[in-house]
């Protein structure tokens, strides 16, 4: 259904993450989980600082639906958050991959071999 | 697998997304719940509520029988055409559902909750007793419901003259059949509109008219948000049988006069009356960021705690609107308790939006 950035990793429970050519890794959403939550409406940012294991909830999306945790796919430290969010969190549902959520320092960059590339995702989710 | 609608096959074809509603397959949304939303506040959309328990009442005393049967008196219906709201309570004043009834040349319609399907035809043929009724549930009806600004002028020109002509006259809470067809000016949006009542056989026919008339399909999630704007509630969530109207922001559906009829819960009801009700509906507004939801805590200083009965996001507000059950001496702050921590809202009457103007 959609096309998936080649450079992005996921988590099964549907978070990507990149890893950027500062070292950092930004995390946002699926399109197949902004798809499932409907109309987003509220993004809960984690603050700068935490830190946060692989697995951990870091923050909440809220549609109108319901809050649905975000968690963090892999550990670090949170270096920045996506404040464009707080205004415009539809921006989760009309460009899920363009849309970061937070970005982390991460303490193991070898944790984001073990999530799924896009092909696997694509297969976890049926698609 | 749920029950569906004559509409199932047509709401998959529009891309809806599919959630089970009161063992209904009913559409969520067609793409943005949002979208759908503004859509009824600016313009028109057609609903399918087919879903919903249509139940004919005849014979020489259905209007006794629902005199003693409803908080609402049926008497006030002076002519066919005429529609009323009530509720149906057990002997302890507990909301049994709620309802519109119509007035009929030759008796009244009921149209009830799906969720309450099954306790509703339950509790009404338990108190059939010796009177002369009849019971004729409509299973073989579809209604669909177009609400919005626009929604009488486009639909009167997409029906018969004779149609059109009768959505032009029918006032608020009025409708009458036209051949085999119901139409009715109400609605659960807060906006002008029509309910619909007609053979299941014309509906997919009907709603595909409208859809290519440009006339939106809405979801029940657009019929949530609409319906809590509008400080309606909804059976099973905002009341149920262990609350009263008067807990509910319903007094106004109780006709106390004459202090003659005996309605059932009519007894409770002047007990809770006279004992000084303990709780009231009202609205909240959360004026930060975040999202109320249902049974979050409400917490007010000096009076005690209620809870949220519905909560949401408000479209037309841009912002968070809840329904909640507090103590009657809540002025007007209160906090909300939302995934530990606590945000100050606005305690309001629980109207947020009618006729697309914010109230609040």
């Amino acid at each position: 259904m959609s096309d998936i950035p080649a450079d992005l990793r996921f988590a099964e429970s549907h978070e990507w993450a990149r890893l950027e050519h500062d070292g950092g890794v930004k995390v946002g959403i699926s399109d197949h989980a902004q798809e499932a939550l409907g109309d987003v409406v509220f993004v809960e940012l984690p603050e700068i600082g935490k830190v946060f294991a692989a697995g951990e909830a870091a923050g909440v999306v809220e549609s109108v639906k319901a809050a649905s945790d975000i968690y963090s796919p892999v550990s670090g430290t949170v270096i920045a958050v996506n404040e464009e969010l707080a205004n415009n969190p539809e921006l989760l549902n009309s460009a899920p991959y363009d849309s970061w959520i937070f970005k982390l320092e991460p303490s193991d960059t070898s944790e984001l071999d073990k999530l799924l590339d896009p092909a696997a995702y694509k297969a976890a989710i049926g698609e | 697998m749920g029950q569906r609608t004559p509409l199932y096959d047509l709401h998959l074809a529009l891309g809806a997304k599919m959630v089970d509603f009161g063992g209904w397959d009913m559409p969520l949304h067609y793409g943005s719940q949002v979208e759908e939303h503004h859509q009824v506040r600016r313009d028109c959309g057609v609903f399918d509520v087919s879903h919903m328990t249509v139940i004919d009442v005849s014979g020489a005393q259905a209007k006794a029988w629902l005199q003693q049967l409803l908080t609402n008196d049926v008497e006030r219906l002076h002519s066919p055409g005429r529609a009323l709201y009530s509720t149906m309570l057990n002997e302890r004043g507990g909301i049994v559902d709620d309802m519109i009834v119509y007035r009929l040349m030759d008796g009244y319609r009921l149209v009830v909750n799906a969720s309450t399907r099954n306790q509703d035809l339950a509790w009404m043929q338990a108190h059939l007793g010796d009177y002369d009724v009849q019971l004729n549930e409509r299973s073989e009806l579809a209604m669909l419901a177009i609400q919005g600004p626009q929604a009488r002028q486009k639909i009167a020109e997409l029906v018969t003259q004779s149609r059109g002509n009768l959505i032009q006259l029918l006032k608020p809470f009025e409708g009458q059949p036209d051949g085999d067809w119901f139409i009715a000016r109400t609605g659960y949006t807060g906006e002008d509109g029509l309910e619909i009542i007609l053979p299941a056989d014309q509906a997919p026919g009907f709603f595909n008219d409208l859809v290519g008339a440009g006339i939106s399909p809405i979801g029940l999630g657009a019929r949530d948000t609409l319906r809590v704007e509008a400080g309606m509630n909804l059976y099973g969530q905002d009341i149920h049988q262990d609350v009263s109207p008067l807990a509910s922001n319903m007094a106004w559906s109780i006709a106390w006069e004459p202090a003659t009829r005996q309605f059932i819960g009519r007894t409770a009801l002047e007990a809770e009356r006279a004992g000084g009700v303990q709780h009231k509906l009202v609205g909240l507004v959360l004026e930060e960021r975040g999202v109320l939801r249902a049974h979050q805590v409400v917490r007010i200083a000096n009076v005690g705690e209620g809870e949220i009965t519905s909560g949401s996001f408000s479209p037309t507000l841009s912002k968070s609107i809840a329904l909640a059950r507090v103590p009657m001496a809540t002025a007007d702050r209160a906090e909300v308790e939302i995934r530990g921590k606590w945000y100050p809202v606005r305690v309001v009457k629980p109207t947020f939006v009618r006729h697309g103007k914010t109230l609040i």
